[in-house]
């Protein structure tokens, strides 16, 4: 606390004077815990796709009328998109070393991963209610 | 300004990456495709809840040879990412860092992977 000489942090770091924003810790877990629950849910959903394969719209409909598969599904592309925005954002924050550019293509990133959440989730949600 | 003899980060222009290293750009490589494959699933799905007309659509083509080439690839990457993704949530446990043992992981994955995606495709086809 006292002397400079024995803290770790950078002459640099002191004068800008900001630490960490804590958040880092959160980030990691939540994309382990996105990646754990993708691996039952992402098999499921191989076996649903092989299962529709060759089949048609018919089939389509009925296998997403059914409120499991619906849930199931909903669930799938609610975490995938997550862990999507999670890793897109590591690989940004790593590349992009333009501060503008790198908070931009987060932001968009941000949009484009949660816009499609919400799009393709309503689908489902229209496929199993209207059909 | 003193540099001499500290430790050097691999020169990636003359260092031959080993296995291990090339599995772990190709796990990003991998997730980066993958997020822009969701936009194939997203419009699968959402010209399904449009109707049938779009949904046909779709499927003519993702039945076509681009659309196939697509897939294939969607689905190796995905199984990539899946296998290697598990050895990544062995690693946060601590486990199997050694070098014998990060050789033999990388096999297992790699084989791992082309068999659930050659699996796959005998299914489909």
């Amino acid at each position: 606390m006292t002397s400079n000489s024995s803290s770790l942090r950078s002459p640099l770091g002191r004068a800008r004077g900001l630490g960490s924003a804590k958040e880092g810790t959160h980030h990691w877990w939540v994309q382990r815990l996105t990646a754990i629950a993708l691996i039952p849910l992402t098999m499921w959903l191989v076996a649903s796709i092989v299962a529709l394969s060759g089949s048609g719209y018919d089939a389509f409909i009925l296998w997403f009328g059914q409120p499991i598969n619906a849930t199931v599904m909903i669930l799938f592309l609610g975490v995938a998109f997550h862990h999507a925005q999670l890793g897109m954002q590591v690989v940004i924050e790593d590349y992009v070393s333009h501060h503008g550019w790198r908070v931009t293509l987060n932001i968009l990133v941000k949009f484009a991963c949660y816009g499609l959440a919400t799009l393709s989730i309503v689908s489902i949600l229209t496929i199993a209610f209207g059909a | 300004m003193a540099t001499q003899n500290r430790p050097l980060s691999p020169h990636l222009q003359v260092y031959r990456l080993p296995l291990t290293a090339l599995m772990s750009i190709t796990h990003r490589i991998t997730g980066v495709g993958l997020t822009f494959g969701t936009l194939l699933l997203t419009w699968w799905i959402t010209a399904a809840a449009y109707g049938k007309p779009e949904f046909d659509q779709a499927q003519a083509f993702l039945g076509s040879w681009i659309g196939l080439i697509l897939l294939l690839g969607f689905s190796f990457a995905l199984f990539f990412h899946l296998c290697n993704g598990l050895r990544h949530l062995f690693w946060d446990f601590g486990r199997y860092f050694e070098l014998h043992e990060t050789r033999r992981a990388d096999v297992i994955v790699l084989i791992g992977a082309a068999a659930m995606t050659a699996a796959t495709w005998v299914m489909v086809l």
